[in-house]
């Protein structure tokens, strides 16, 4: 802004209400640009919504229509009805908060390891936590697959949490452990010669300030787990063991009900499966949109 | 504090033998070493039962023949013979990801960066708009699918009903051999292009001292050539990150073509990720399968290696010599 203002004082007058002028016009197309941009990508979602609340012939009406005559909201309902959609939900949480708290745990701990300790090994650690991320998942698929099995973990959830007990993954160690380093020293140091162990510092004075970091990390996990599709997909294999993701998709290839088309429950079904996201986000978005950000920069 | 106690004590006694283990300098601090290993011993216990251990797991897999129900035969390198010159679906299978990740990648990082200059014009309610774009990345790969594939049907679908009113015929999209990629191609950029990659471009914009600009426009720049010369250097590093992330998860790109088309039609859409996913887990072939997700991880580390090393030329790091 002062680089224009800077501008207006040594052009002159007629000069600068052209260029005003031209600077309005490019605003006003700019925002057009925008809005039709955010009808492309929400439209797709309103139209989900519309077509979820739509009677099963209004569905298919030739030509379509925007929006339905009269809600059926009782849609809603049928989607419990004709599939076990609510043990899904259930069985989704469960894997959803054992494992994000599981993450948020056990990154802690381990990125205050690598933040505040001094032993040998340490820095390899690091290293090995950040080759970690580049492997691709595929290669420790299989003789996880058949670890689980061993164990007799397969049609359970458990594969789908206890790992993430050990360590919460790469990526949620490293940023613990880079959010911990921009915090003073002299904190522990003081807590130290107040008599508290390094556990106490860490549950009292290091993690109330950490909130910030432990808010992006359980929001980005609930997220992952909540539409993680393949591990669920090889480790589940009864209907009831099922979690919303792969219950989604089984519903869309073996229709529960005998109606022919039933396009009006999948939409009601993708809504309610998308809508612990939208919530999340929207309630989180601060954290969210910042621990994102943090990542590109950091990488 | 620890310091301290050591000026003090000139004749120290000789460090025990767990304090050198452990890399400590003084008995104090072995205890310090110790507690350090401890909080991160689940995580260590972590790297061996599920990382390391599956590791040397899978390859030892990868050379044999196995079968969860009669164990393993030892075959040598016949898994990834047989992967390179008997499987008809290898190769096509290998082309086909590339084809997908080669249009995705480049399509969604330019896009991307569009979206975020967008934002970064300081226009009244960019935070809603930001929220707006980013609606399609919050949507869970399944729902994704299951959402377009229906938007997309050749007849019940909306989108074919309108191009049928405007007197064309359908269009077949997921259903034919030769649209099915391009179509997942607008499927992919639709979800992500305003998602994490323009949050990362757009704190990378927001991070570009405005000095830089300033003295820009003092000597007369265009602003196609600050685009250019100030903005696209500033950010590299965001770029190289998004493109790093970018090429993974596109050559990775399973659940959508799982779940919409299954691989079809006629395999057209049979991405490696897919051909991995069948060999192991729906014909229980392991050992063919770990030496598939061997080679198919080579290829990933190798991209890697090569972005990050080609990256020397053209990325700049500020405050770096």
């Amino acid at each position: 802004m002062a680089a224009i203002q800077s501008v207006h004082s040594v052009v002159p007058a007629d000069k600068a209400h052209s260029y005003r002028a031209s600077q309005r016009l490019t605003r006003t197309l700019l925002y057009v640009l925008v809005c039709i941009l955010a009808i492309i990508f929400a439209f797709p979602f309103f139209y989900t919504i519309s077509s979820s609340l739509k009677g099963q012939w209004e569905v298919l009406l030739f030509p379509p229509t925007m929006l339905p005559e009269v809600p059926q909201w009782q849609n809603y309902v049928r989607v419990f009805q004709v599939t076990p959609f609510g043990t899904w939900l259930l069985n989704t949480i469960n894997v959803v908060v054992l494992s994000t708290s599981g993450a948020v745990i056990s990154s802690t701990l381990v990125g205050y390891s690598l933040a505040r300790f001094k032993y040998r090994g340490r820095d390899l650690l690091l290293m090995v936590a950040l080759a970690t991320m580049m492997l691709p998942g595929q290669v420790t698929l299989i003789p996880q697959f058949l670890l689980f099995n061993k164990l007799g973990w397969i049609n359970t959830i458990r594969p789908l949490w206890i790992p993430s007990w050990f360590g919460g993954g790469a990526f949620n160690i490293f940023l613990m452990r880079q959010f911990m380093m921009t915090l003073p020293m002299e904190l522990d140091e003081a807590a130290a010669i107040d008599g508290a162990s390094r556990l106490r510092t860490l549950l009292t004075i290091l993690v109330p300030l950490c909130k910030p970091a432990i808010a992006t990390m359980a929001v980005i996990s609930f997220m992952g787990n909540w539409s993680d599709f393949m591990s669920p997909l090889i480790y589940l294999n009864s209907q009831d063991k099922f979690t919303v993701a792969v219950g989604l998709n089984y519903f869309k290839a073996v229709p529960a009900s005998t109606e022919e088309q039933f396009y009006h429950y999948l939409m009601a079904a993708c809504v309610i499966s998308l809508a612990p996201c939208l919530i999340m986000f929207f309630s989180a978005q601060r954290y969210f949109v910042r621990g994102i950000a943090m990542t590109g920069l950091k990488g | 504090m620890d310091l301290a106690i050591e000026k003090t004590s000139p004749a120290r006694k000789p460090l025990s033998l767990l304090a050198r283990i452990v890399g400590a300098e003084s008995e104090l601090k072995k205890k310090d070493a110790l507690e350090g290993y401890l909080f991160a011993l689940p995580w260590i216990i972590g790297l061996i039962v599920f990382v390391a251990g599956p590791i040397i797991a899978s390859i030892y897999l990868s050379l044999n023949d196995y079968s969860v129900l009669s164990g393993a035969t030892w075959v040598g390198l016949k898994n990834y013979q047989r992967a390179f010159f008997e499987d008809p679906l290898f190769w096509p299978s290998l082309g086909r990801t590339f084809y997908y990740a080669g249009a995705v990648v480049p399509i969604s990082l330019v896009g991307s960066l569009l979206l975020a200059s967008l934002l970064n014009q300081q226009l009244r309610g960019t935070n809603i708009f930001r929220s707006l774009f980013f609606l399609p990345h919050l949507t869970p790969t399944v729902a994704l699918a299951v959402l377009w594939s229906w938007l997309l049907h050749p007849h019940l679908g909306p989108v074919n009903m309108v191009i049928q009113t405007l007197g064309m015929e359908p269009y077949p999209f997921l259903t034919s051999r030769s649209t099915v990629i391009p179509s997942m191609i607008m499927i992919s950029t639709w979800s992500s292009v305003g998602g994490n990659n323009m949050l990362i471009f757009l704190a990378g914009l927001q991070g570009v001292p405005t000095e830089l600009y300033e003295a820009a426009d003092m000597d007369g720049a265009s602003s196609v050539r600050k685009f250019f010369s100030i903005t696209l250097p500033m950010i590299s590093p965001s770029i190289l990150f998004n493109l790093v992330m970018g090429v993974i998860n596109a050559l990775k790109v399973f659940g959508l073509a799982y779940v919409a088309t299954n691989g079809g039609p006629n395999y057209g859409s049979w991405f490696f990720a897919l051909h991995i996913y069948n060999q192991a887990f729906a014909y229980f072939r392991l050992g063919y399968g770990s030496a598939l997700a061997w080679f198919f991880a080579v290829i990933l580390i190798v991209f890697t290696l090569i972005q990050l090393k080609l990256s020397d030329r053209w990325v700049f790091y500020a405050g770096a010599n």
